[in-house]
């Protein structure tokens, strides 16, 4: 009983390291066969429209609330201590740190990833990608290394437009419609944010969540089961593990970055 | 190639000049052995079939020699290119001399039927467009999709997205090409026209093909060579006439159809009245 239970253990061990060794192939093998830059660039752009800007609007929407309901709470609690004047500084902190970031990685790995993982398993259940290397094409090459690349750059792109709508949307809230002077709301904000501090660090996170969840995208659709069940469970399983993948991340990055203070 | 009897081709059968040699090859998937020492030539511009019930690893045979797959032991000889030892670079080399048609079609779902003809050429050569739009004509033309150009894979019956493979597996003119299921879930006509493209183009290129079928009348009527694989050996083997005479009886289940013999009807379960007398509820 417990030497059968030991066993299980130990063969979901091996295999969990196995998809950690088969999951850093398919990331150096498409990193080092990255395709020429004429072959690259216009699967590059398809990419990044499909993956970047196709999820803008969800992006947008989310950043406008969530600004919106940020100015709301940072408001409705300032205001007790006098203080909402420093709604602005409260809001763009908030969102270029940590929300912004983190928000959109969520977001991606709901929209972009999914989508990434359905697409290269449903490509791998209709043969596609045995396929493409029967013809001589090498998939890492050809639909792996662009996909990778568009999230690495879609990421930082779509975080700082998060941010930015964000920061809208609660100026919106606490200037337009609770009335807090708007001099006071931008020169506070103004003043408290340091580029490199905030803003540089919020887009390393973003850099590091792309390239995260891109990975783990990626793998999930080329290494799922190609069956209709299979590419389920691997689209399910990217948005768990990516999701937990961001926010233990977050918390690391955190650490690092602001853990001095 | 005139239109000769398959008697006529056996005579003839040039098994000296080998394209593909497999040597004392075994292969294993998880715990189960699906070749064990297995050795088979395939000669060089014929028709060769490999047939055998389903699971007996026809479809596998194929990746392993195309280099999806790699055996544990043995040798995949294409002209003295031993292909498991290859590196990914070489392979992918040598796979431009190797065309495959896939059972499902396998075509690019993102691009018209214009467009997957013509990915192969445009990846491997330096044509001009012009002349992409010449070639991938005749090829559709021969497979009678030429008016089909614009259509997307989904707009496809079954035959014709095979069709439109085919096309696309001989873009590039290769030595070898492969067909995995050509005829499985094809109504009558789609079958018919296939088999008479995959004779008539082997006629008329002069490559190699090999066959992975279960449809024995039809593989039968177009094999210049057939290998019958079972259990992972290669049971029978020899011209379509020569296997029409064997009296093995795993051979003459498959061949005649039979539904019991030494391959079973059932699944292996106790007896069916013991089974009954125990009663109580499925577990």
């Amino acid at each position: 009983m417990i030497l059968d239970k030991l066993q299980r253990l130990g063969h979901r061990g091996l295999s969990r390291c196995a998809a950690f060794g088969r999951s850093g192939q398919i990331l150096f093998q498409s990193i080092v066969a990255r395709p020429a830059p004429v072959m690259m660039f216009p699967l590059l752009i398809k990419q990044i429209y499909f993956v970047g800007v196709l999820s803008l609007v969800i992006i947008v929407v989310s950043g406008a609330f969530i600004g919106m309901v940020l100015g709301l709470q940072g408001y409705t609690i300032l205001v007790d201590y006098g203080s909402e004047q420093a709604v602005g500084q409260m809001v763009a902190l908030s969102l270029l740190r940590e929300l912004a970031p983190v928000v959109t990685a969520l977001l991606f790995a709901g929209r972009a990833g999914s989508a990434l993982t359905a697409e290269i398993g449903l490509m791998k259940a209709t043969e596609q990608l045995a396929s493409l290397e029967m013809i001589g094409v090498d998939p890492y090459r050809r639909i792996i290394a662009p996909r990778l690349y568009a999230g690495f750059i879609c990421m930082p792109l779509l975080s700082m437009i998060f941010a930015v709508v964000g920061i809208w949307g609660a100026a919106l809230v606490a200037v337009d419609w609770l009335g807090i002077h708007s001099g006071a709301y931008w020169a506070n904000m103004q003043q408290a944010v340091d580029f490199r501090e905030d803003v540089l660090n919020g887009l390393i996170k973003a850099v590091v969540f792309g390239f995260i969840v891109t990975w783990i995208a990626v793998y999930q659709g080329y290494d799922c089961v190609p069956t209709s069940e299979g590419i389920s469970q691997a689209t399910t399983r990217t948005v768990v593990y990516a999701s937990l993948a961001v926010l233990g991340f977050d918390f690391v990055l955190t650490a690092l970055m602001f853990g001095d203070l | 190639m005139g239109q000769d009897t398959p008697i006529d081709k056996a005579a003839v059968m040039p098994l000296d000049d080998i394209i593909v040699e497999i040597r004392n090859m075994t292969f294993t998937r998880g715990t189960r052995q699906i070749f064990d020492d297995i050795s088979l030539k395939i000669p060089r511009g014929r028709i060769t079939a490999i047939m055998g019930p389903s699971g007996t690893g026809k479809t596998t045979l194929l990746k392993l020699i195309g280099g999806q797959l790699n055996p544990d032991s043995g040798q995949i000889l294409l002209d003295d290119q031993n292909i498991p030892t290859l590196n990914r670079r070489d392979l992918f080399i040598v796979r431009e001399r190797m065309g495959m048609l896939f059972q499902s079609g396998a075509l690019f779902t993102d691009m018209n039927v214009f467009d997957n003809v013509a990915f192969p050429i445009r990846v491997h050569t330096d044509l001009p467009e012009e002349m992409i739009r010449d070639v991938v004509l005749m090829k559709l033309q021969a497979v009678g999709l030429r008016g089909a150009t614009a259509l997307m894979p989904s707009e496809l019956s079954g035959g014709m997205a095979r069709r439109v493979a085919l096309a696309r597996a001989i873009s590039l003119d290769p030595d070898i090409v492969m067909y995995d299921e050509p005829f499985t879930g094809q109504d009558p006509i789609a079958m018919g026209v296939l088999v008479n493209l995959i004779k008539k183009l082997n006629q008329a290129l002069g490559h190699t093909s090999i066959i992975v079928s279960h449809d024995i009348q039809e593989t039968l009527s177009i094999a210049d060579y057939i290998y019958v694989l079972s259990d992972g050996k290669v049971i029978a083997e020899g011209t379509p006439e020569v296997l029409k005479q064997q009296d093995s009886e795993q051979v003459r289940q498959f061949v005649d159809g039979l539904p019991d013999g030494p391959v079973p009807f059932h699944y292996p379960a106790p007896q069916l009245m013991e089974e009954l007398m125990e009663g109580g509820v499925f577990k």
